[in-house]
């Protein structure tokens, strides 16, 4: 009986790890767009999963729209809100170095911070979950449909993008802006709305994110910071660019930090992200997914 | 040139000339009633703890309008003078040595926080102007050797962890696993819940911390559980005491009760839970729970007229914060009108106040205590029916 109920401890963090580890790859995957694209490593993407999860609850509850179309709506204006990002502040400082761009995210993050707080105050809000089941027992382990939710969409979102970037014509194109932007200019892509196109589809996997999470961790104006450097963590542990890995190096991170909270001491949790990080920047400075060869290429 | 310095001079003989009549003339006009008493008041009205100190200064303002409507005190009009913090201990600073210096107020209530009360004790000391902080920390009041001017009139977290200590012995449990959040207010309440834990027989089994942005409980709660524990106390503020909430529900472990600091007193808490929080269990002040109280309790006039008032006026729910500041401008109000607008005598009245009915409780000052109010000043309350009830003993 003992045994069993060791089984069922295990399983639950496991499972709280699966949870929390996709949501990080979600985050990762918006890193991965815009780096792929612009080499740029967009530090509001963690605002994004926030407005996401806000939107979604300012359609539902107050413009009083169903499910559904609310969180389609809510992914659309977040999207616009990159759209928007690229357009009025990063085409305008496209002359500045990649680093000076960088440092431009982050001031956009936290102006959309604190408009966030302005619009929706300090409180946290919550949507209901997809769908209406409550949790079940599944051996011993107490299941969140909502988790499968989050996991299902998130290995949705990293085979679309595979598949965008690999076969599709935009998707291709997009991966030559990154790889030599006067090159692709000279072979007719027009780069501006490529990495117009990136910004929004990346606020859009955030948005994604936000609205998939809200149900289960609520969301409120300041959680944005956090995700968006767990996701970063995940990002750079995966080899930043790499979908597939930033899917796996979120999920390596979320179990870390379930175990970590349930074997050793949930203080210790935040710590053991940083560490694995670290760790990875140390020895393997590419990324577990990511080729020597191409990261040399790489300005940054 | 002679001319002019000496037209200097008159000017400025007549200008002593006549600030020295004012000065024998004011305490003439305040025997026929008119000088207002001034009362000092220092909140958080903006800055990130404006939900704390918004409603006190509604309250204060509210309460003020009140008296002076009433003919003031002793026929003196009540003159409140509110500054604005903005949530920073260094503004709190500078608004407290404003009102002894410049405003030159007999009493002074507020600071709303723990951090801005512990920074203008010492000044207030040193002035020696009474001062009745709204804020929680026990380092307020004590040691009482040195905060000879300062009271407070907020609970602290010993009374809080008492009361659930009490409940908890009332319903034979011993064996209890505890989760705080790594903030300021999480690691008071935990500090307190293992200070206390052996006065009452409870041992501690379980001992999580988290941090206040965590976005997933289960591995905590799942460790409780591996440890088989009694009952559950959560110790935090904002999303996670939520998170708890649920994760507990998910985790079908409503078997083993789950007690949450007064921290959860908000109903808006109970709404983001979704249902999850029937039964949950927290020791709350009266003031939050007014219409429940038995008409024979000793709060419930004093409770109903201010959270009517208060509702009627402002059209939002009281909270304890709000309570705060009517406990402790009715406080200052009380000793204006017995011993007048003088610090020291109105200190006095203060150390020596008993059975004063305020909105957090009943409260008996003396030398050696200077908040007044003690666990019994609390209710344990359970949420039943998406609502607050008082929990049965």
């Amino acid at each position: 009986m003992a045994d069993i109920f060791h089984g069922a401890a295990w399983l639950q963090y496991a499972l709280g790890g699966l949870t929390i580890g996709a949501i990080y790859a979600l985050v990762a995957l918006g890193y991965n767009i815009i780096y792929n694209v612009t080499e740029i490593i967009n530090f509001a993407q963690g605002e994004f999963v926030m407005l996401g999860g806000l939107f979604g609850v300012f359609y539902y509850q107050t413009c009083g729209l169903p499910l559904g179309p609310a969180l389609l709506a809510a992914v659309a204006t977040v999207a616009l809100v990159g759209l928007l990002l690229e357009r009025y502040v990063i085409r305008r400082a496209r002359h500045a170095t990649v680093l000076s761009m960088i440092i431009v995210t982050i001031a956009f993050s936290i102006l959309l911070k604190g408009g966030a707080m302005l619009a929706w105050g300090k409180d946290p809000y919550r949507l209901p979950p997809f769908s209406r089941s409550g949790a079940f027992l599944w051996h011993g382990v107490a299941v969140q449909p909502q988790a499968l939710w989050v996991l299902g969409i998130g290995a949705v979102v990293v085979g679309a993008l595979t598949v965008f970037f690999r076969t599709s014509f935009y998707g291709k194109a997009m991966l030559a802006c990154a790889d030599n932007a006067d090159a692709a200019r000279l072979t007719g892509i027009p780069v501006r709305t490529m990495v117009l196109l990136s910004f929004g589809l990346s606020a859009a996997v955030g948005a994604v994110a936000g609205v998939s999470i809200c149900p289960i961790t609520l969301m409120e104006y300041d959680r944005g910071a956090l995700l968006g450097l767990k996701g970063f963590g995940a990002a750079v542990l995966g080899g930043l660019g790499q979908f597939y890995g930033a899917l796996v190096a979120g999920i390596v991170l979320g179990l870390a930090e379930s175990f970590c909270a349930g074997y050793v001491s949930s203080g210790y949790k935040d710590a053991v992200a940083l560490v694995l990080l670290m760790l990875a920047l140390f020895f393997k400075p590419e990324g577990l997914f990511g080729s020597k060869e191409a990261a040399g290429l790489k300005r940054f | 040139m002679k001319a002019k310095s000496r037209w200097v001079a008159g000017v400025v003989g007549m200008a002593m000339a006549l600030s020295w009549a004012a000065g024998v003339f004011a305490p003439a006009r305040a025997q026929a009633g008119t000088e207002p008493y001034k009362v000092g008041a220092v909140f958080a009205i903006t800055g990130t703890a404006s939900f704390l100190g918004e409603p006190e200064k509604k309250t204060a303002e509210m309460i003020a309008e009140e008296i002076n409507a009433q003919g003031g005190i002793n026929g003196h009009p009540l003159q409140l003078i509110i500054y604005d913090d903005e949530s920073d201990a260094t503004k709190s600073t500078l608004a407290v040595k404003k009102l002894i210096k410049t405003d030159q107020v007999p009493v002074i209530i507020g600071p709303t926080q723990s951090d801005a009360s512990l920074a203008v004790a010492p000044i207030a000391e040193e002035a020696q102007v009474p001062l009745i902080s709204c804020a929680a920390s026990y380092k307020i009041v004590e040691p009482v050797s040195e905060r000879r001017w300062v009271f407070k009139v907020a609970g602290s977290d010993k009374h809080v962890v008492g009361k659930m200590y009490d409940y908890m012995k009332a319903k034979g449990i011993t064996k209890i696993g505890i989760m705080t959040a790594s903030t300021g207010f999480g690691a008071s309440g935990r500090e307190e819940l293992l200070r206390l834990a052996p006065e009452y027989g409870i041992t501690v089994l379980a001992d999580e911390r988290y941090g206040p942005k965590d976005t997933d409980l289960t591995a905590q709660l799942t460790k409780m559980r591996e440890a088989k524990v009694e009952a559950i106390v959560n110790w935090s503020v904002g999303p996670t005491q939520v998170l708890a909430v649920k994760a507990w529900r998910d985790l079908k472990m409503d078997n083993i009760p789950l007690y949450q600091s007064h921290g959860f007193g908000s109903r808006k808490n109970i709404e983001l839970a979704g249902g999850a929080a029937e039964g949950v269990l927290l020791p709350l002040a009266r003031v939050n729970v007014g219409p429940l109280l038995p008409d024979t309790q000793p709060q419930k006039k004093v409770i109903m007229a201010y959270t009517q008032a208060y509702e009627k006026k402002y059209n939002e729910p009281v909270s304890s914060f709000g309570g705060h500041a009517w406990d402790s401008l009715h406080l200052a109000v009380a000793a204006l009108k017995a011993v007048g607008p003088d610090p020291a005598k109105i200190r006095d009245f203060l150390e020596n106040t008993k059975g004063f009915v305020g909105q957090h409780g009943i409260f008996n000052f003396s030398p050696q205590d200077h908040n007044g109010l003690s666990k019994d000043d609390l209710e344990m309350v359970v949420v039943k029916n998406g609502d607050w009830a008082l929990a049965p003993w």
